[in-house]
């Protein structure tokens, strides 16, 4: 099996500004994503050869590469439209990095985006149609509450020990929004309103969601050799991981409700593809999928950031801050960009790309070579990690 | 001899204290409580509790016949018996039959198994009886009915009372009814349907049956009359010779209500807990006519296996806060408009019953696993198609975690969201909980598993599984 390193370079992103974008359509919003790209980039559109079309909302579904070719006007290239859960985004990048990795194409572009703000319900809405009662009133805050309750149980947490472990992850990703242009909410909030904000689905308080909203991001790929006459700064693929369970969470034997094995496993693949033995040594960001703050909690541990039960002392250590020893949602994550679902992992690789160009402003870090992005998405039932970095080898 | 060999009855643990309707409305309350089904139950779950507690530990295989007797079945044109025999587990080579229209038709169905042991036909004949009739807010009625549930097994061997006689009569009278276009049930003038209607025909019944049997007040150990109210039993005991104090069952209003098609059948199931070798029992029941039994309590009454007891489910309870949940509970008034999606389909729900009514999982014959919803290739070993069924929903569990979810909507948020592990091979259940107070749920807690309506997309009743606190 040969690993995907860097034979794939990303040239150009673009990322529009996410929020409730009550003027936007989906096509204002990938138009304005799409020509900051290009514009990244140094190309036209006509230079793109392919699209990845990433969406998951009902509206889309069957609905093919509609959605892109309209607002692009895309003439006679091939889109495809894909989706995978929260990783759709990620799942986007992930299929047009294997076109221009075996020399069909040399420039694609995928495109993510979601608009949850049309539908008239504040959150991702409830329940799914696979069975007419299997799932009813299945939220995600309350399938990311069952992994609070028994992490909290199985590591002997108070309940306030636990949800002050969490507030303290919505400060972090709240403080990293406030110095994000483009993130939805772009204000700090305090220990204290984390706490006492109202119940969403216990333990989970209205500071532990994130939000939900419009967005969109793109990113302009070409193989690796080519890079070069784009830019003096591509980024480079290292690894992509991809996980899929075969049972659902709530009805797997055994289940510990305190991990989940797709972010393992997607991390896992990832890892060895990009060569990391040591990911919190090795890695200078990540930007990962805080749906909610436990699952960032989690998610530490799952990554191999953080030992199995001991993420709380890394956070109370500020380990995973802007200024910590590995920061983690530098950009204010899902907390503050939302989950327009399509978009978000394009989002991510966003910012870690500006990272690793040294172009992230405020937020920016010293001496970032190697970034990861995450994506989890499902009951949870699929994870996408993505490792990027600035330089072959 | 045919005669009752098993029973069960179930009461919702949800009460509305009467003072709560009587203060919305500012009118007298008549006093004590009465019992609500809960909002994510009907008739047909309620009996459906009722049938479970009647055949845990009989031999299910051997049920012959199961008769479902309802003036509120959720159904006009449908046969709810069997979809309580397939939620039961019963076997498929079953006579199922419906009885309606009448407060009667619980008797009618016990008559009908009665007969049905008596002649040979079938043996092992479940009856079941549930209402949940609603009186006009505001009414007397709807402070005076309740909800709820009995079964009883009829059969030929190991009887715990003989049925020594059946006796009817027949009248019609327009004193209590409901058109095929009514929700609420209507009445006549109280006193005319007092005196004609149900005085005359219970003692017509009463005294027919007596006579017939040679028997004498002093002969019955234990009356059980239907009554519609808190007091008219007493002057029809009174006028037929009884010691009102001594003889006659309590028809429990003050403490559960009215249970409409119900009551005859929880009543005697009351007496028969109460009762010894010997005694003979007579029983009673009012609608366009009257039906009457004379029963004897067997020496087998007292093996009868210790059973959750109606006295016990009285005391079993929860109460409602305020008289408009009552309402929502009913649909009665309409709640904010629900986001949840959902998908209903007739033919997945036929295509999945095993799992999602008879409550079934799956067990790996190579590796041992139990999984639910029944898997045809294991999860853990991946072999395909080698695996039993197991009954899952008459097995206790434990809650592995859960979450109180206000973002999920429903009659009574929060939504309590729980993975259960099944005592029956670890099998997890993805169980909404119900029956519960939410703030007393915690990792470990005992449940077990409760069959309840979950809504009526594409215009029919989808029901499944929930847990409950064990009771």
């Amino acid at each position: 099996m040969e690993s995907i390193r860097d034979k794939v370079a990303i040239i150009g992103m673009g990322c529009c500004k996410f929020g409730e974008n009550w003027d936007k359509g989906p096509e204002d919003m990938i138009i304005e994503a799409a020509y900051e790209a290009y514009e990244d980039a140094g190309i036209e559109p006509k230079d793109i050869q392919a699209a990845w079309l990433g969406t998951v909302s009902a509206h889309w579904i069957g609905m093919g590469g509609l959605a892109l070719a309209e607002p692009l006007k895309f003439q006679g290239i091939p889109i495809t439209r894909v989706e995978n859960w929260c990783a759709t985004g990620h799942e986007a990048l992930r299929n047009a990095s294997f076109a221009v990795a075996c020399g069909m194409y040399d420039i694609a572009i995928a495109v993510g985006f979601e608009k949850l703000k049309d539908t008239g319900f504040p959150g991702l809405g409830v329940g799914r149609g696979m069975h007419p009662t299997l799932e009813m009133r299945r939220t995600a805050p309350s399938s990311f509450a069952f992994v609070a309750t028994r992490y909290f149980h199985k590591y002997g947490l108070s309940p306030e020990q636990g949800k002050e472990t969490l507030a303290k992850i919505a400060v972090k990703n709240h403080k990293n929004g406030s110095m994000h242009p483009k993130a939805h909410f772009q204000r700090e909030i305090t220990l204290e309103q984390a706490l006492k904000a109202p119940i969403i689905a216990w333990p989970l308080g209205l500071f532990d969601c994130c939000g939900n909203s419009d967005g969109a991001a793109v990113a302009i790929i070409t193989r690796a050799e080519l890079a070069k006459k784009y830019r003096d700064d591509p980024i480079y693929i290292k690894g992509m991981g991809l996980s899929q369970n075969n049972m659902m969470p709530h009805f797997q034997p055994h289940f510990d409700w305190t991990g989940f094995d797709v972010t393992k496993n997607a991390s896992r693949q990832a890892y060895e593809q990009a060569g990391i033995k040591d990911p919190r040594k090795e890695i200078d960001l990540a930007v990962v999928h805080d749906c909610f703050t436990i699952t960032e909690l989690i998610i530490y541990e799952d990554l191999g950031f953080s030992p199995k039960g001991k993420a709380k002392e890394d956070v109370d250590a500020g380990t995973f801050a802007l200024d910590g020893e590995l920061p983690v949602n530098t950009d204010g994550g899902l907390k503050c960009f939302g989950h327009p679902v399509g978009a978000s992992g394009l989002r991510m690789s966003y910012e870690i790309y500006k990272q690793l160009q040294g172009k992230a402003g405020k937020r920016q870090l010293k001496n970032a070579e190697r970034g990861l992005a995450h994506t989890l998405g499902g009951h949870p039932s699929v994870s996408c990690v993505m490792v990027y970095g600035n330089s072959t080898g | 001899m045919v005669g009752i060999k098993s029973y069960g009855a179930y009461i919702p643990v949800v009460r509305l204290h009467r003072d709560l309707i009587s203060s919305a409305w500012g009118t007298r309350s008549i006093g004590g409580e009465r019992s609500v089904a809960n909002y994510d139950q009907d008739s047909l779950t309620m009996a459906v509790e009722a049938v479970l507690n009647c055949v845990d530990g009989e031999d299910s295989e051997g049920v012959g016949g199961l008769f479902f007797a309802s003036t509120t079945s959720p159904y006009k044109e449908k046969c709810c018996s069997s979809i309580m025999a397939t939620v039961a587990d019963l076997s498929k080579e079953i006579w199922t039959s419906d009885f309606g229209n009448s407060l009667r038709s619980g008797t009618s169905a016990f008559r009908s198994a009665l007969n049905a042991v008596k002649s040979g036909d079938r043996n092992n004949v479940v009856v079941t009886s549930a209402d949940c009739r609603l009186g006009n807010p505001r009414s007397v009625d709807e402070q005076t009915f309740g909800d709820g549930a009995a079964a009883v097994l009829v059969g030929d061997s190991d009887v715990i009372a003989t049925i020594e006689d059946a006796y009817s009569v027949s009248d019609d009278i327009t004193d209590v009814w409901r058109t095929d276009q009514d929700t609420f049930v209507r009445s006549w003038e109280d006193r005319w349907v007092l005196t004609n209607g149900y005085t005359k025909n219970m003692k017509a019944a009463i005294s027919g049956i007596m006579k017939r049997q040679g028997l004498t007040p002093k002969d019955i150990a234990k009356v059980v009359l239907c009554s519609p109210d808190a007091r008219s039993y007493v002057g029809l005991a009174r006028g037929l010779g009884f010691d009102t104090k001594t003889q006659v069952q309590d028809p429990l209003i003050s403490t559960i209500g009215n249970l409409g098609a119900a009551q005859s059948l929880i009543l005697l199931i009351s007496a028969l807990e109460e009762a010894k070798p010997g005694d003979k029992i007579l029983l009673a029941s009012y609608g366009d006519g009257s039906d009457a039994f004379i029963l004897q309590v067997t020496d087998a009454i007292e093996g009868v296996k210790e059973k959750r007891s109606v006295k016990d489910s009285i005391g079993l309870k929860m109460m409602l806060s305020t008289y408009p949940k009552y309402l929502a509970f009913r649909d009665l008034v309409p709640l904010p408009q629900e986001f949840i999606k959902l998908f209903p389909s007739a033919s997945v729900m036929w295509r999945t019953q095993n799992w999602s009514l008879r409550g079934h999982g799956s067990k790996c014959k190579k590796c041992g696993l139990v999984s639910f919803p029944i898997q045809r290739v294991c999860f853990n070993c991946q072999s395909r198609d080698e695996y039993e069924e197991v009954r899952l929903s008459d097995k206790k569990g434990k809650v592995y975690t859960y979450s109180l979810d206000s973002l999920a909507g429903g009659v009574e948020p929060p939504t309590v969201q729980t993975i259960v592990e099944s005592e029956e091979g670890g099998a997890r259940l993805y169980c909404l909980m119900t029956d519960c107070n939410p703030e007393e749920v915690k990792v470990g807690m005992p449940v077990e598993m409760t069959f309840r309506r979950f809504h009526r997309e594409g215009g029919f009743y989808n029901y499944f599984w929930k847990c409950r606190p064990v009771r």
